[in-house]
């Protein structure tokens, strides 16, 4: 432990309760990694604080000795986001888990940032509402969390993602001073600094309390569920959909071997022998719903499908749902090990990108399930390895290396909605040129003039604030004084 | 010995267990939750030396296995804190307080006639001197909320009526059924036992009821006592041997989930058993009433017991022969996935937290407003009585088959 560790661990003993302060190695340990398990790091200090005096405190104490600190909310998150420091402190936030007011005045709930995604729909269902952004393991990701990688999920084709639902946060930044973004009024005049903290992926500081919005619970949710004899015909019929103006609450589609995988984890009755599914949601007034249907019926028919049905109660609606949400862990049972890849397409590039991805299985021998937000061009491809055979795990990160590469070459983006935390760093630079990067930078800089906030990710190469950036030729400082490399 | 490095490995890491995990829920801590304790195992798989941490850690685990139902990628998390349990067991010196405690209670527990000659707990403690030991130890604050909850139980305890040896079916015989009575079902809960044997009768079963059997071994297999379970487990075999029935049926949950595991933990030799065991919910739904059901003009919150619900899958079947009962409204009770904190022995080595979990479970209890809470666990009634007397609102307690018995005789449930 450094001497920095030591004063925060000392400092922290004071203001947050005795088993909140984690310096077992073995404990230690169980939070050496995120949702994304083949990065790790043991980090130095664990820290679970109870309310946001004893986070700022902790905060604080790391600005004043310079310690590197992380946050992280459930740790299901899948760039690596909430990797921990080796000699830093990870921030935990599953203690601060109270929602402190569920508002239906204003269709507001005000929690903190430990309280998992679901619990803010359970808490205000009985009012009529819900919390619309819903990623696929809603029932244990943070809120907090859900801010720093402004997560998405399949509702988010129509609702859009967590940043269109947060209307105000309580702030820890960097620097360990509290600040509260955002507020009462739909908009607040100057820079959307609330908009800068969501999705900064705990670059900035560290949420305290979040206001969200609540969506009034829809009057009719029909779920459909719809066999393809392969992902090019699913992929027309979504095209079509949007095309003709529907705009459904979620359009999910998955592949064969998706739908393999998520049979056998939850027994879910996909349709046999389908070459791809699509689930579509269509909420609204009950006339609306009626009339959309009937034309996603028939376009669904119009492109080939060969089965559709629709879920005449809640259980099996639950239980379409269930095997869409299950996929990413139910692979687990169809290949010891795997990557879940995010990348975002334009739409109307699917079926090329899908045929580009199929050929890439194909000559690399390496197996892709996928599993993605069709509606919204936002896919997840999951590169399927057995760990334990040499050059496996190398195979499949080239794969799926290769498949962001063909994201950015049809006009998308490198993530949709898992953030670039740890993983995605080094690709970067594919998206951004040195310019670009370098105004984040600015950016980050002037809220962690220290670099101390989830250092080493997002950004590609760590560089510290007192830099001017972009006027250097040659290595960068940091990489001179062996403090860092370029992938 | 000890986890199993490729059960280990199937752990993705994703998360969906915590949030059904009651430790997780209660302290909000990764290692004290099912991915945690995961984690801990393939430290120690991996080479890490088995420390108080870690074994705290397991000892937490209510073994509730809600985590199984909830992970999507099938880790067999029931089988891997078993084996790390008969692990720390036999590896791991606890202190001495501990080993006292424990041993008194795998003393006295397993054993129907030793619980049975019993009369009530606090005769118990001095008939074993458990109370010298526990005096002695300092261990009678840990152990009294246990010991009060049964104690608040004891006027409910009625000399058993002995059963038969075999109950004729009523009218067409349609299955010959061996019933394990159990051990503190039999003791403390005689009155389920006596139901069950009615209901089966009526339902056209024969009955069956092995005087020499024992205790199936769940509560040793679920605290890593695998030989002292296994042992059981084979008496509780033969004495079903000869008896020659189509099914063997339990009416306590934690018993029926390990019997349905007898071929794991004895070997394939005990398959044939194992495929004979049905809880009483699951054989009287796959029967099929027969018997005419009188109304019960009431309310039910049911609660799953876990080691029924969880372990064994049986959710439907309970409600469906309760709905099926005219009158009766079933009501559900939130966070139903959630342990009531009785988890076997758990209450007793644990009370803090179990008496945590049981009063959060007595107050979404009690929010259902119903007149009848109903459970198939001799371990949850108990919990949930004691809770239930804590949150000040008086609800009968039943397990299934005796709302069941009384909707049969055309008797209110008294």
């Amino acid at each position: 432990m450094t001497p920095g560790v030591e004063a925060v661990a000392r400092r922290a003993r004071e203001v947050v309760p005795a088993d909140g302060v984690v310096d077992d190695p073995a404990r230690l340990r169980t939070y050496e990694c995120d949702g994304l398990a083949h990065y790790r790091v043991v980090p130095a200090l664990v820290v679970i604080p109870e309310d946001a005096d004893q986070l700022a405190a902790v905060v604080r104490a790391c600005a004043e000795h310079r310690v590197p600190f992380v946050a992280r909310g459930s740790g299901t998150g899948l760039s690596g986001g909430a990797l921990p420091h080796a000699e830093g402190v990870l921030v935990v936030t599953s203690r601060m888990r109270a929602i402190r007011a569920v508002r239906r005045d204003d269709q507001r709930a005000v929690v903190e940032p430990g309280v998992i995604n679901l619990d803010v729909t359970r808490a205000a269902t009985p009012y009529g509402y819900y919390y619309a952004p819903d990623p696929s393991s809603q029932q244990i990701c943070s809120i907090g969390g859900n801010v720093a990688e402004n997560s998405g999920g399949a509702h988010c084709l129509k609702y859009g993602f967590t940043t269109n639902h947060v209307l105000a946060a309580d702030f820890v930044t960097a620097d360990g001073d509290r600040v509260r973004l955002g507020g009462g009024a739909p908009d607040s005049p100057g820079y959307d600094l609330l908009g800068a903290v969501v999705g900064s992926e705990g670059t900035l500081g560290i949420v305290t309390e979040v206001t969200v919005r609540l969506v009034r619970l829809p009057e009719e949710v029909r779920t459909l569920l719809v066999g393809f004899g392969s992902t090019d015909q699913a992929g027309a019929a979504v095209s079509a959909i949007i095309a003709a103006g529907v705009v459904p609450a979620a359009i999910e589609m998955m592949d064969e071997l998706a739908i393999e995988a998520a049979e056998e984890a939850v027994h879910c009755g996909y349709p046999e022998g389908a070459g791809a599914v699509l689930v579509i949601e269509l909420d609204g007034p009950a006339v609306e719903v009626e009339a959309e249907y009937a034309a996603v019926e028939r376009l669904c028919r119009d492109n080939g499908a060969f089965e559709q049905r629709v879920a005449t109660d809640p259980a099996e609606r639950a239980l379409i749902w269930k095997g869409r949400k299950s996929a990413f862990a139910a692979v687990g049972r169809i290949s010891p090990d795997y990557i879940v890849q995010d990348g975002v397409i334009p739409r109307t590039a699917l079926p090329q990108v899908l045929a580009a991805i199929a050929e890439l299985s194909a000559t690399s021998g390496v197996r892709v399930a996928n599993v993605f937000h069709a509606g919204d061009g936002n896919l997840h491809p999951l590169v399927l390895f057995d760990e334990a055979r040499p050059g496996e795990a190398e195979a499949a990160e080239e794969v799926s290396g290769a498949i962001l590469d063909l994201c950015i070459s049809h006009g998308g983006s490198i993530t949709g909605e898992h953030g670039v935390g740890m993983d995605k760093a080094k690709f970067m630079p594919r998206m951004y040129d040195e310019a670009d990067l370098d105004t984040m930078q600015l950016v980050r800089c002037a809220f962690d003039p220290q670099s101390i906030a989830n250092p080493g990710k997002v950004f590609p190469t760590p560089r510290l604030c007192g830099e001017v950036p972009g006027r250097h030729k040659g290595a960068h400082p940091a990489q001179e004084a062996g403090l860092a490399e370029v992938f | 010995m000890g986890p199993d490095p490729e059960l280990v490995d199937d752990c993705v890491h994703c998360g969906f267990c915590l949030p059904t995990c009651p430790t997780y829920v209660l302290w909000g801590e990764e290692m004290d939750s099912p991915r945690g304790r995961i984690h801990l195992m393939q430290q120690h798989v991996e080479g890490a030396p088995l420390t108080d941490a870690m074994v705290g850690h397991w000892d937490a685990c209510l073994g509730c296995m809600a985590c199984v139902t909830a992970c999507p990628s099938g880790v067999r998390y029931d089988r891997l804190i078993q084996q790390t349990r008969a692990e720390v067991e036999a590896e791991h010196e606890r202190p001495r307080s501990e080993r006292a405690l424990r041993r008194l209670i795998f003393s006295v527990f397993p054993y129907p006639r030793r619980l049975r000659v019993l009369a009530g707990p606090l005769r118990l403690a001095q008939r074993t001197g458990l109370d010298r030991a526990v005096r002695r130890t300092g261990l009678l604050d840990r152990v009294a909320p246990s010991l009060a909850a049964m104690e608040r139980l004891a006027p409910r305890l009625t000399k058993p009526e002995p059963l038969p040896a075999r109950a004729p079916a009523a009218g067409v015989r349609r299955a010959t059924v061996g019933l394990l009575t159990g051990c503190v079902q039999g003791a403390f809960f005689p009155g389920v036992n006596a139901a069950t044997v009615r209901v089966l009768q009526a339902e056209g079963c024969d009955v069956v009821i092995p005087p020499e059997q024992g205790c199936c071994g769940a509560l040793s297999a679920h605290s890593g006592r695998e030989a002292e379970a296994q042992g059981f487990a084979r008496a509780v075999v033969d004495a079903f041997a000869s008896a020659e029935v189509d099914y063997v049926v339990v009416n306590a949950a934690g018993c029926g989930s390990v019997m349905k595991e007898y071929a794991e933990l004895l070997g394939p030799e005990a398959q044939a058993f194992q495929d004979k065991v049905r809880d009483i919910a699951e054989l009287l739904d796959e029967l099929g009433p027969v018997a005419t059901r009188h109304p019960l003009e009431m309310s039910v919150a049911y609660h799953d017991a876990c080691h029924l619900g969880h372990a064994q899958g049986v959710r439907v079947q309970p409600r469906r022969l309760l709905t099926a009962i005219p009158g009766l409204e079933l009501r559900e009770i939130a966070e139903s996935e959630l342990c009531c904190g009785s988890a076997g022995i758990y209450n007793l080595l644990n009370p803090e937290p179990a008496r945590e979990l049981g009063d959060r479970k007595a107050a979404n209890i009690v929010a259902t407003g119903a007149d009848v809470l109903v459970t198939a666990n001799p371990g949850c009634l108990m919990q949930v009585a004691a809770a239930i007397e804590g949150a000040d609102h008086p609800m009968r307690l039943a397990h299934t088959v005796e709302v069941l018995d009384a909707s049969i005789r055309g008797y209110r449930l008294d």
